[in-house]
């Protein structure tokens, strides 16, 4: 029995010289798409954007270390394991549409309260914002998930791969 | 009411549960039900008979307006009689039936308790919907008691057989019912029968009823399964196969008959069914040596019997049905009780093996004499009375068309009937008994007896004996159920008139005609031996023609074998073929009716650069479908998706395009990871029509969803209410606390869909990711998807069916 099909040449893969500029661009940029995922998340009640938005972004984020860094550096970057990840994001989402039942009100009722953060100014902060925050893990974790499954180790690929 | 129902669901739950520690003493438990429900029938009937039905009602849905209507009136009490008075009876004679080591005795007794309450059920209910409940239940408790000897392959078979038979039944039984409540605006029985609906629709309505009715009591041409589920232990034959649960049908004749005899073609129907089944079962048993099947044909016989009174729609010819329904009862339910003993104390039922047994059986004998001769319609007892009602209401009151011709086909049917009945007596005086050893139709040596045939104790014949009792007592005392006899015709029909019944009515015609059915009974009796060669000559030269057997087996074929071409044809494992499957249906079956829908249509170009995107999605698309690289293929959609979104900035819907700008940058890089695994190239497996359907599809899907838009954007153009989303816009912030519309109604309004569509993310993540593992595990090389593939689903699965079937 033949072992797995070798990568496909027309597919963008990096050798072992990994491609310097998409690496150095990854490295500046990264964080900069994570807080920008993250904004999303919170900006979304009242401007565009999101959990589901923000999860989207994030796993883009994802995806470009998946690409200069294989498997490894995508897993280093979320220790969390993709399953446990969107574990918990469903489960808080349901916990926000369950405990207002608990509180006598109706599934998913919410409430929000302000804060006033020195520096920020008021921040309005509401309950839907832990609905949406179960949302933005559950996607995070699909993404995650998705390349756990298809994604590979590039150097298990190039080394191993031809070798079996 | 309620409770008692509840009772026998519990109590025959409790006792399946307690399974094993109970063993035969199940069936003593199990007696406490039908004891309570024969105590509170008997402490009602008072009031019943007086006219004034006990009713009770409990609303199940409360939105959907189900309620469980219960009501009790004299017709019911009738069946709450059978059903729990001879059910208490075969409980106490299952004590002695069945050997307490034997598995799954418990099981039956907790089974057949779950049977008496769906039973009790049917009868009781008002509301059609929960009675027909009720019926469906009867049916899958039948199904577990035929086939409660789960390593026999032919109680499995039979038992399937009825539960196909008397379910596909109980569907058409269901549309039928549910057009006539819609029709008469009520589903309560009682108020349907004040004003019942007519019209086509109806009509066919009552076509459905009836074939539901027909099925669950063993009419021709469905009338295979009665005989087939007679592998199932004697006491449950006795019971479900002869007292009660083959009465429903019967029941639901009855109580439908007074309502719609006269529309459209209910009595024609009823009356040529039933008039074709009670000659038949009539013929059949004469045939059979087998005591058991012997009855089971005379039982169908006896419910075309049944049909030929109840389907009339005459109140006095319905008052004849209730009488032999009682007579019907006690002695078919007797007789099987007799066939169980000569079975479980000789070893065998075969009357070519029976010879005539010692001085302990004379009680037995009797027994059996005396409801066989109630039920070939003997003086003076309780089928005389029922048979001699019959015949005297069919001709005062037979006088509509076919009357007459019915009236002979009962007469005719009767002498068949006392014929079989003989012949039972006969079998059980062991005069078929042959010398050697006799051999069956497929030449195969009929089990011989015990060595030493043990005569049944008294507990043993008690039951059937009580049974008897009854025959004889109603016999000469028919006066004490004239009360309710008399009230259950007035519960069936408020119009009518019940005659009192006597044993002796003076010389009239349906004297002379009893006359007639004894004396050509004994001359079939007497030339019995020619008969059985005849038919014998007869069934074989004609067994070309299909029994009711054969068609059943090749409709289970014929449906075997489309299921097989369909799955062929449609699940030939090419995944570009289920997916255009999927899409083509999804779009273009619901395209009419979007069609209908286009009003005025909507300005398309508002600016110009609307055209340079959309021609980029059409010229993308068309990349996409006839590419030849798959990687060029998910980039050319990709870039389909980037220009929508394009087209989402252009209209000023900014989460939209956000939203869709992620998911296309992800689907391409998910895109791209699995396809790695595929060729790059698909031309060279692929026939040339290959491009061009795929053209074809995406552009049907192309103009199915344009079409969908354009009619969904004028669907509220005629409905004067506002709109849901204007409502929503507005109330976004006062009550959202949001000012994006999009993501308030997403996380709070709508929250509970978007709650739904995440567990389908993560349900879908988790199918996916194993999907892939299995294909392909970390270490070890696993199979290649093709060669999965390739595998044929489920044909080890087939194998062991086929070899559990045979063994």
């Amino acid at each position: 029995m033949s072992a797995r099909r070798p990568p496909h040449p027309d597919v963008l893969m990096p050798d072992q010289g990994r491609p310097l500029i998409l690496v150095t661009t990854v490295r500046l940029i990264y964080q900069s798409i994570i807080v920008l995922g993250v904004y999303f998340l919170f900006a979304g009640h009242n401007l565009p954007g999101g959990g589901f938005v923000g999860g989207l972004i994030i796993g883009a984020a994802v995806s470009l270390r998946y690409v200069t860094g294989g498997l490894p550096a995508v897993q280093s970057t979320f220790p969390a394991r993709p399953h446990l990840i969107l574990g918990f994001g469903l489960v808080t989402a349901a916990t926000t549409a369950l405990v207002p039942i608990l509180l006598g009100g109706a599934v998913l009722e919410h409430g929000y309260f302000k804060l006033h953060p020195p520096g920020i100014g008021e921040l309005k902060v509401t309950s839907t914002l832990a609905f949406d925050i179960g949302v933005f893990l559950v996607v995070i974790g699909l993404v995650l998930l998705a390349f756990e499954a298809f994604g590979d180790d590039f150097d298990e690929v190039i080394d191993g791969g031809s070798a079996s | 009411m309620f409770a008692l129902l509840l009772l026998h669901l519990v109590l025959g739950v409790g006792i399946v549960a307690a399974g094993k520690l109970l063993g035969r003493r199940g069936f003593a438990v199990a007696a406490l039900a039908p004891l309570a429900t024969v105590i509170w029938a008997v402490a009602r009937s008072g009031e019943v008979i007086d006219g004034e039905p006990v009713t009770e009602s409990f609303t199940w849905v409360a939105g959907l307006d189900l309620t469980i209507d219960l009501r009790l009136d004299a017709f019911g009490l009738v069946m709450v009689a059978l059903i729990s008075g001879i059910g208490l009876l075969i409980c106490l004679y299952s004590l002695s039936y069945f050997a307490a080591d034997k598995p799954g005795v418990a099981r039956l007794a907790g089974v057949m308790t779950i049977f008496a309450g769906a039973m009790l059920g049917v009868v009781l209910s008002d509301h059609l919907i929960a009675m027909f409940i009720a019926w469906e239940l009867t049916s899958v408790t039948s199904y577990l008691l035929i086939g409660n000897d789960d390593t026999n392959p032919r109680a499995r078979a039979a038992a399937l057989q009825a539960l196909l038979i008397t379910g596909a039944g109980g569907l058409v039984l269901l549309a039928g019912l549910i057009i006539i409540g819609q029709e008469g605006g009520t589903y309560l029985i009682s108020e349907l029968l004040a004003d019942p609906p007519s019209g086509s629709l109806v009509n066919a309505a009552l076509i459905c009823v009836l074939i539901g009715a027909f099925t669950k009591s063993a009419q021709v041409p469905f009338s295979s399964w009665l005989p087939g589920a007679m592998v199932a232990p004697t006491p449950i034959s006795a019971y479900l196969h002869s007292a009660t649960m083959v009465k429903a049908g019967v029941y639901l004749v009855a109580r439908f008959s007074p309502m719609f005899a006269l529309d459209g073609g209910w009595r024609g129907i009823v009356l040529a069914v039933g008039a074709v089944t009670m000659v038949m079962g009539g013929v059949r048993a004469l045939r059979q040596h087998d005591l058991k099947l012997l009855l089971a044909h005379g039982t169908v016989s006896q419910l075309g019997f049944l049909m030929l009174l109840f389907g009339t729609g005459n109140d006095h010819i319905a008052q004849a049905g209730i009488v032999l329904l009682i007579a019907h009862g006690c002695f078919k339910a007797a007789l099987f009780m007799v066939v169980g003993i000569v079975d479980h104390g000789a070893g065998t039922r075969d009357i070519r093996r029976l010879h005539r047994f010692g001085p302990g059986w004379t009680p037995l004998r009797i027994v059996g004499l005396i409801s066989a001769a109630s039920m070939a319609g003997l003086p003076p007892l309780l089928g005389f009375i029922a048979k001699e009602k019959a015949l005297g209401a069919y001709v005062d009151y037979g006088d509509f068309a076919g009357g007459t011709l019915v009236l002979v086909v009962i007469v005719v049917a009767s002498i068949f009937t006392f014929a079989y009945s003989a012949r039972f007596v006969l079998g059980l005086w062991g005069v078929f008994c042959e010398d050697g050893d006799p051999v069956d139709d497929a030449g195969e040596v009929i089990a011989p007896t015990h060595p030493e045939p043990h005569a049944p104790s008294f507990g043993f014949l008690a039951p059937a004996g009580v049974l008897t009792l009854c025959t004889i007592l109603f016999g000469v005392f028919p006066s004490l159920l004239d009360d309710l006899v008399a009230a259950a015709t007035r519960a069936l029909d408020p119009g009518a008139e019940p005659s009192h019944l006597h044993l002796w009515a003076g010389v009239n015609t349906a004297l002379l005609l009893s006359g007639l059915i004894i004396v050509c009974g004994l001359v079939l009796t007497v030339l019995r031996t020619p008969i059985e060669v005849g038919q014998r000559r007869i069934s074989r030269s004609t067994a070309f023609i299909p029994s009711s057997e054969d068609v059943f087996l090749a409709i289970l074929r014929g449906v075997n074998t489309i299921a097989r071409v369909v799955t062929a044809t449609l699940q030939n494992g090419s995944l570009p073929i289920y997916v255009s499957i999927i899409i083509l249906s999804i779009t273009l079956v619901p395209l009419g009716a979007f069609a209908d829908d286009i009003g005025e249509l909507p300005e398309f170009v508002e600016s110009p650069i609307y055209i340079v995107l959309v021609a980029l999605i059409v010229s993308a698309a068309i990349g996409a479908s006839i590419s030849r690289r798959r990687i060029a293929a998910a980039l050319m959609l990709g870039g389909v998706g980037y220009s929508m979104a394009g087209l989402y900035v252009a209209r000023g819907a900014p989460d939209l395009a956000l939203t869709q700008f992620a998911i296309e940058t992800l689907s391409t890089v998910l895109f791209v990871l699995v396809l790695r695994f595929l060729p790059a190239k698909w031309e060279h497996q692929t026939p040339a029509i290959a491009t061009p359907m795929r053209l074809a599809v995406a552009g049907a899907v192309g103009v199915a969803i344009f079409v969908f838009a354009l009619s969904a954007s004028n669907a509220r153009s005629d409905v004067d209410e506002p709109s849901m989303s204007a409502a929503q816009i507005v109330a976004a912030l006062p009550e959202g606390g949001g000012k994006n519309h999009v993501n308030v109604i997403l996380v709070d309004f709508r929250g509970w869909d978007t709650m739904g569509e995440i567990t389908v993310l993560v349900v879908a993540a988790a199918g996916a990711v194993s999907l892939a593992r299995t294909g392909r595990r970390r270490g070890e090389p696993g199979p290649e998807f093709e060669e999965v593939l390739d595998e044929p689903i489920g044909d080890e699965q087939l194998e062991m069916a086929d070899e559990g079937s045979v063994t």
